[in-house]
């Protein structure tokens, strides 16, 4: 391994980090707010065969990006119904959606993305290298050389911990998330929180899916995102519900994965699947090592009256 | 003091599933005035505070402020108007600092940004700036910066207090606001409560301690059954009086009680240590022992260790050192369910946590320490209808005021959930009783009833650990007192010796 091979072996690990630090701000702002949600790989999902199917047909990346993101805020939605207004078991609603876009979008698949429908691709991103950043030895091809979402990935991070932190929005998500009634008794609406929270982690989640389908891969596959959405929940609790943490972890992840996609084509003998579940099993070492402590309504329907 | 009525309540009536909490209530306000209000546990306190305060919706009635009606939709509407409310369970954050919590729902924000809504950035200084000048003014001394979780529960208090002043708020609800507080605590309050209505503030202050009521009310309210059954002035009502008006009929506020009869240890306790969450040591080398037919009270201002003593005798919290030996048996390391076994009755001291299941029925509530059990259970099935029976039967005997034995524990009022408690603790024979602070937040009614069953327990054989912050009820029930400071136990006296005075000053630490 020389240098070169560290430059790209990190700069890869931004880009695949992407997903899933977007996978984990959806989980962000829907778990801060108190709804638990494992229904990001299904909005991914369904985020991925949107955007590639809208695009594909409009032969335009804009109109995917929308049409994804609309997608994915659209499965929010019902999570976010089913769970404030009808009080379903979060976890619950949350597995049928990601059962039902695992259907739907294969589904669709069969029919619209494969020929004689199938218009073809309308491409992926552009890398947009940022000037004079870019020649940064090092660092500017690990940072700087990027197709658009990633560089959307990193300014969301910083965004996302100013909302969360600074802002009277993002006080009342966690005052929403940790003790509904408190916010309730001081004249904040605890549903419009929720939902609005809810749905805007969704449009996250459906950036995460248009990253595979629209800047990685340029077409939709069956059960593209496999289990994306589950490692951006563990990066979630591993970066113990912040912004930067999640970034953190997502990196890590992004950094398994990449080292993995390197020594596959290096080291054969090392077995992809042990790099895979790298994610999972640090998140289980952090967990037990030090308890990640969650918001403290999250999951419990509020009741008025 | 003026007659100026800035609150009114006129017709107001609140159904719930199966009981009307309040019916046709009428209720006046007066500029400045500390209104007090009384009644039974589930008279329908809480539930008219929270319509006045518009978490409720009432059924018919209307609300006035200042003479004219409103209609309170939400909390908002009650903020606008001037009202604020301090819940009987406070409605902190507690991983937010004390500003956060303040600052919540009326967030000033500053920067570029501020022009949007709710994406400015917080403006923490001002908001700090005016919580320290608000508790200056006011005498209420509190740090913006603290969070919450670190704070004892009276500073707490004074956070939600600030929190309505912060909303401009002049007239001040406060739920049981003595149940939580030291004697000290509470004369804190008092305080603070003569301070804010010098200045314009007028209070409803919600409370079952008569002598409190005495102390600082101008005006009394008594609500029974929903109903309000009228007012009192504090110069022509006493204590009995103002009882009698809660319950409907006298209540003997004195505890009658015979010489008691000690008989065997019980309960022996040597050189015990225990810590707190932190780690801290809260219980340093405690040494006593409970006798057979005996009361023990255990004395102290609040956070003197009696919580964590009573949690280690329990099994709830482990032992780092020392013996306890329940009758012939070394229980040190039981589990709680051991500790139960051996007949041992716990009321533990935060009924939500350790007391109820809130999700559960009473009925199921009221099995919880036996219901693996016959008869309520046959092998590895619940038999659902005698568990259900003995629910009829204990809320039936112990006055649990519910429309039925299905109902949530949850939804019952603060005192009724501790009746289920207590009805639970004393349903089956025990040897030893460890009650803490038995009749938090009960009605007199209830508490005489409370009262006469530890008595009547203790005639009847059982050793009794009794730990209480109020130091009447230690007093009037105690055989022997044993007062802690500090997470030790400082002396141990005779009830006889025991006076008010010489107690006092132990639990201060200025006496050994
Ligand atoms: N949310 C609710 N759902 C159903 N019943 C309720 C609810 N809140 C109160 N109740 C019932 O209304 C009645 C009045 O309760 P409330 O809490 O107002 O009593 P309280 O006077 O405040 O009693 P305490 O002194 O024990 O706090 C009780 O019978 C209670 O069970
Ligand atoms: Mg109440």
């Amino acid at each position: 391994m020389n240098f070169t091979d560290i430059t790209f072996i990190l700069q890869l690990t931004v880009a695949t980090a992407t997903p899933i630090a977007l996978g984990s701000y959806a989980g962000l702002f829907s778990e801060r707010s108190g709804v638990v949600n494992i229904a990001i790989e299904g909005m991914m999902l369904m985020a991925a065969m949107m955007g590639a199917f809208v695009s594909g047909y409009t032969q335009s990346l804009f109109w995917g990006v929308v049409a994804g993101m609309l997608s994915a805020a659209m499965m929010a939605a019902i999570h976010a119904v089913v769970s404030i207004r009808f009080k379903t078991d979060q976890i619950i609603s949350g597995m049928v959606i990601n059962l039902l876009a695992a259907g739907f979008t294969g589904h669709i698949y069969q029919i619209y993305l494969v020929p004689p429908r199938w218009p073809g691709s309308a491409g992926t991103f552009p890398e947009l290298p940022i000037p004079f950043l870019k020649d940064i030895p090092f660092l500017g091809k690990i940072l700087f050389q990027h197709q658009p979402i990633v560089y959307t990935m990193i300014i969301l991070t910083f965004v996302i911990h100013y909302v969360l932190f600074y802002t009277p929005w993002g006080l009342r998500m966690r005052a929403v998330g940790e003790h509904p009634e408190a916010a309730d008794t001081l004249g904040i609406n605890v549903y419009f929180t929720r939902y609005a929270n809810v749905i805007i982690g969704g449009m996250l989640a459906g950036l995460a899916g248009i990253w595979l389908s629209l800047e990685w891969v340029g077409t939709f596959n069956i059960n593209m995102t496999g289990g994306r959405g589950y490692i951006a929940l563990a990066a979630l609790i591993f970066g113990r519900w912040t912004p930067f943490g999640a970034f953190g972890a997502a990196l890590l992840f992004g950094l398994a994965n990449a080292v993995q996609v390197y020594t596959q084509t290096l080291v054969p003998e090392i077995p992809a699947e042990f790099l895979q579940m790298m994610p999972y099993v640090l998140t289980i070492i952090v967990a037990a090592v030090r308890r990640p402590i969650p918001p403290a309504a999250v999951g419990q329907p509020y009741e008025k009256e | 003091m003026s007659t100026t009525p800035v609150l009114e309540a006129r017709g107001l009536t609140k159904r719930f599933p199966g009981v009307i909490a309040n019916d046709s209530v009428d209720l006046t306000l007066n500029k400045g005035e500390i209104l007090a209000m009384l009644g039974e546990n589930g008279a329908g306190k809480t539930t008219l505070m929270n319509m006045l305060y518009g978490l409720y919706h009432p059924d018919e009635g209307e609300i006035l402020v200042n003479g004219k009606a409103v209609k309170m939709d939400s909390p908002n509407d009650a903020i606008a108007a001037g009202i604020g409310m301090v819940h009987q369970h406070f409605m902190l954050i507690p991983v937010m600092t004390v500003a956060e919590n303040i600052m919540l729902g009326v967030e000033e924000t500053r920067g570029v940004l501020a022009k949007l809504p709710m994406l400015g950035r917080l403006n923490r200084r001002a908001a700090a700036v005016r919580i320290k000048e608000l508790s200056k003014q006011y005498s209420l001394d509190l740090d913006p910066d603290d969070y919450i979780k670190d704070l004892p529960v009276g500073i707490q208090q004074r956070a939600e207090i600030i929190k309505a002043l912060y909303r401009n708020a002049d007239i001040l609800i406060l739920d049981e606001p003595t149940a939580v507080l030291t004697p000290q605590e509470a004369d804190e309050l008092f305080a603070i409560m003569h301070n804010l209505t010098k200045q314009g503030v007028s209070i409803i202050f919600i409370t079952h301690k008569l002598k409190e009521v005495l102390k600082v009310a101008d005006r009394i309210a008594v609500l029974r059954n929903g109903k309000m059954v009228g007012t009192a002035l504090p110069a022509d009502a006493t204590q009995a009086s103002l009882a009698e008006m809660m319950v409907g009929r006298e209540v003997i506020l004195q505890v009658d009680k015979s010489e008691a009869t000690p008989g065997d240890v019980v309960l022996d306790v040597k050189d015990l240590v225990v810590k707190t969450n932190r780690g801290q040591i809260a219980v340093e080398n405690v040494s006593f022992e409970v006798r057979a037919g005996e009361i023990l009270g255990i004395a102290g201002v609040q956070g003197n260790g009696q919580s964590e003593l009573a949690e280690g005798l329990t099994g709830l919290r482990p032992i780092e050192s020392g013996h306890i030996q329940l009758s012939d048996r070394d229980s040190t390391h039981f589990l709680p369910r051991q500790v139960t076994e051996m007949g041992v009755a716990h009321i533990p001291e935060d009924r939500e946590k350790h007391g109820l299941i809130m999700a559960y029925s009473i009925a199921d509530n009221l099995v919880l320490n036996r219901y693996y059990q016959p008869p309520f259970a046959k092998g590895p099935v619940l038999n659902q209808e005698v568990i259900d029976q003995n629910g009829r039967e204990l809320v039936a005997e112990y006055d649990v005021r519910t429309p039925s034995i299905y109902t949530t524990a949850g939804s019952l009022s603060g005192g009724n959930k501790q009746k289920v408690i207590v009805a639970r603790e004393f349903s089956r024979p025990v040897k030893l009783l460890i009650a803490n602070q038995p009749t938090r937040g009960v009605d007199v009614g209830s508490i005489e009833f409370i009262h006469n069953q530890i008595i009547s327990q203790r005639d009847s054989g059982v050793a009794v650990l009794l730990v209480s912050a109020e130091l009447d009820e230690i007093l009037s029930l105690a055989d022997r007192v044993a007062v802690m400071f500090d997470g030790r136990i400082v002396k141990t006296l005779p009830i006889a010796e025991a006076t008010r005075e010489r107690v006092g000053l132990l639990m201060a630490g200025s006496e050994t």
